[in-house]
């Protein structure tokens, strides 16, 4: 069994194009050249200076004592959260804005849920001094009003998705409609490891260097390469790819991946897709989706907007279906506490959506000798309202 | 002979109307069906509704979405039509992303359609090398047409493979646009009309999206064999309900 993509575009049955015809020479063009040009040593020399010193990479692998004697076990925090922007997000940015330089694209668009990629898109953007246009559902503009001022300090423009249920897939409608309406100058910087190939496995690429850099900082810090468990949350799933993907084909390392279940996974209020989903087409990719019996795309529910997609990316749906990955969904109530927990115990407050991922030490026992890795994808100053009107602060 | 490729030989160009099924009112679907019929249209395309249409602008999104709230699925569809050749002899085409077609079963789908009369499928979303290697056999037990499309970006290399596997003809989208609006066009579409017209392709071209008025009309037919027409005739029905049809044919074909 290979866990990552195959020739084809494909992870086991998920994945592939299904885009319309107006989309294939953009996502052709990328398809050829991807590749080559992330080979290319001007571009890795490029990309690597930049995650070192604007991002602010590598980011630490810190052991966290105290969480660890709670849990009984020891337990390694991944510091996405300290890149520049606050999430892992900058990561693909930066690698996709060089890629869309390469390609000769001068406007750039982007869609975004909570409004972390929104901002991740919108500094690159800046940096690179490219036109920037963000599509944001209009309920999470209300929502998450903070991001979207950030994004429009940052020069970006943000244009309210008024379709549908106005959250994030359809501010993705509308960014891919943007694309068919301007097919020659325009690069979609996708989010996630979500999309018609090849954005699943360009986006994962870029996330990469999450898990190599997990590798020689348990080298360093406990002599040997490989945890005994990585865990991250999974919405579209771009933090999990990146902090599974060196490890994908090792299966002594178990993966553990983190839906969110938000009031239950029964509730008709979840976004735990692997447990919901059937196999469907969302975004011309061939994955896990929330839909109806009909074949309409339904609305999932999480108190985490970065969580809150009704499909996840194929090489999750594939993780999933092969059993690779253990799926566990965590309801808003214990991601909640497990946030104000770490908060507590570490001095960090993480993101709610990376809170899922730490609710799974209530659910699951760990050996103390369990060297376990948890992707800390982001922080949670986005989210402190959320906390300060859950916990009535 | 599928009764697209028998429509395609009369000499005339053809007018062809796309409409969202459940639209504007659930039962609708069979009434606008025969009164296109009735009013002279050539070719009527079905639009199975869906929550994120991705390659359709806002007057087809908002129509999808209501046909949905007024509780339109594949099954109430197929219902519908179930004896609509008793009374409809033009070709007619279910046009439909994806996903919903998977749901079903793309062979039931296929077979529902066959027992139905429906002559051909248009599927954005479903791309050519995948319906050709995965669902081609499938479509063609059924005696379905599968009808690919074309854009002023394709190569000239992918419109000679898409003319290849084509059956019937081949949709030629008039702008890098997704459905819905233009008052007029302009050089540059009218220079990728004649260019496509010059390849002399084995199937003929229908041209669609932007197609609005008598003037958009005859300025596609002029290099194509028809027109489609979905944006403005949703506006119309909106506008004037069902009752409007003969007068909205009549504008196009003065």
């Amino acid at each position: 069994m290979i866990y990552n993509i195959n020739e084809k575009g494909y992870y086991g049955q998920f994945g592939g194009a299904y885009i319309p015809e107006m989309l294939y020479p953009n996502v052709e063009d990328l398809r050829q050249k991807y590749l080559k040009v992330m080979a290319d040593p001007e571009f890795q020399k490029e990309f690597k200076a930049l995650l070192k010193d604007y991002v602010g990479r590598p980011s630490p692998l810190y052991f966290a004592k105290r969480l660890s004697e709670k849990y009984n076990t020891k337990i390694y925090l991944k510091r996405e959260d300290l890149n520049h922007t606050g999430a892992h997000k900058i990561n693909n940015t930066i690698g996709q804005i060089l890629m869309a330089q390469r390609l000769g694209k001068t406007r750039i668009i982007a869609e975004t849920g909570a409004g972390q990629h929104g901002v991740a898109t919108a500094t690159v953007c800046a940096l690179m001094g490219l036109e920037c246009i963000v599509y944001m559902g209009e309920i999470d503009m209300a929502r998450q009003a903070p991001n979207v001022a950030r994004m429009k300090m940052l020069g970006a423009k943000v244009i309210p998705a008024i379709s549908g249920s106005k959250t994030l897939k359809d501010a993705t409608n509308e960014a891919i409609r943007d694309w068919i309406n301007n097919p020659v100058d325009t690069h979609y910087i996708i989010g996630s490891v979500v999309g018609p190939h090849p954005y699943p496995d360009m986006v994962a690429r870029f996330q990469a260097i999450v898990s190599e850099e997990i590798k020689w900082q348990l080298q360093e810090q406990e002599g040997k390469e490989n945890p005994d468990y990585v865990i991250a949350c999974v919405g579209g799933g771009s933090n999990a790819a990146g902090a599974y993907y060196h490890f994908l084909e090792d299966t002594s390392v178990k993966l553990i991946a983190v839906e969110a279940a938000g009031k239950g996974v029964n509730s008709g209020e979840s976004a735990a897709t692997s447990a919901l989903g059937k196999v469907g087409v969302i975004h011309g990719s061939k994955t896990l989706l929330m839909q109806t019996e009909d074949g309409q795309i339904t609305e999932p529910y999480s108190i985490s907007a970065g969580l809150d997609y009704p499909g996840v990316g194929p090489m999750h749906a594939h993780l999933y279906q092969s059993e690779r990955a253990e799926f566990i969904a965590i309801t808003d109530d214990d991601a909640m506490e497990a946030g104000l927990e770490l908060s507590k115990l570490e001095g960090i407050i993480p993101a709610i959506e990376t809170a899922h991922a730490l609710a799974v030490f209530k659910e699951k026992a760990f050996k103390p000798t369990d060297i376990v890795v948890v992707s800390l994808s982001g922080r949670g100053d986005k989210d402190l309202s959320t906390y300060s009107d859950y916990f009535k602060l | 002979m599928n009764r697209i490729n028998k429509k395609l030989q009369e000499d005339k160009n053809l007018l062809s109307i796309y409409f969202t099924a459940g639209f504007p009112n659930l039962e609708d679907t069979a009434i606008i069906i025969q009164d296109l019929e009735k009013n002279g249209v050539d070719m009527i395309e079905i639009g199975l509704p869906f929550s994120d249409p991705l390659a359709d602008g806002p007057t087809i999104q908002a129509s999808s979405a209501q046909a949905l709230k007024n509780g339109m699925t594949s099954d109430i569809l197929f219902e519908q039509l179930k004896n609509i050749r008793e009374t409809v002899s033009i070709p007619l085409i279910i046009m439909g992303y994806f996903n919903p077609i998977l749901q079903y079963g793309v062979e039931a789908f296929c077979a529902k359609c066959q027992d139905i009369g429906i002559d051909g499928l248009i599927i954005p979303d479903l791309p050519v090398d995948v319906y050709n290697d995965e669902y081609k056999a499938v479509f063609e037990k059924h005696g379905l047409i599968n009808v690919f499309l074309i854009t002023p970006q394709t190569s000239e290399e992918r419109i000679h493979f898409i003319d290849s596997i084509s059956k019937g003809f081949i949709y030629m989208v008039s702008s890098a646009s997704v459905t819905g609006g233009q008052s007029v066009f302009g050089t540059a579409q009218m220079d990728y009309f004649k260019r496509i017209e010059a390849m002399n392709l084995k199937n003929p071209q229908i041209i669609g999206f932007g197609i609005s008025t008598n003037e958009t009309f005859n300025q596609a037919t002029k290099h194509a064999k028809g027109a489609i027409i979905g944006s403005a005739f949703i506006k119309h029905l909106k506008r004037e309900g069902i009752q409007g049809i003969p007068n909205f044919t009549k504008n196009i074909l003065v």
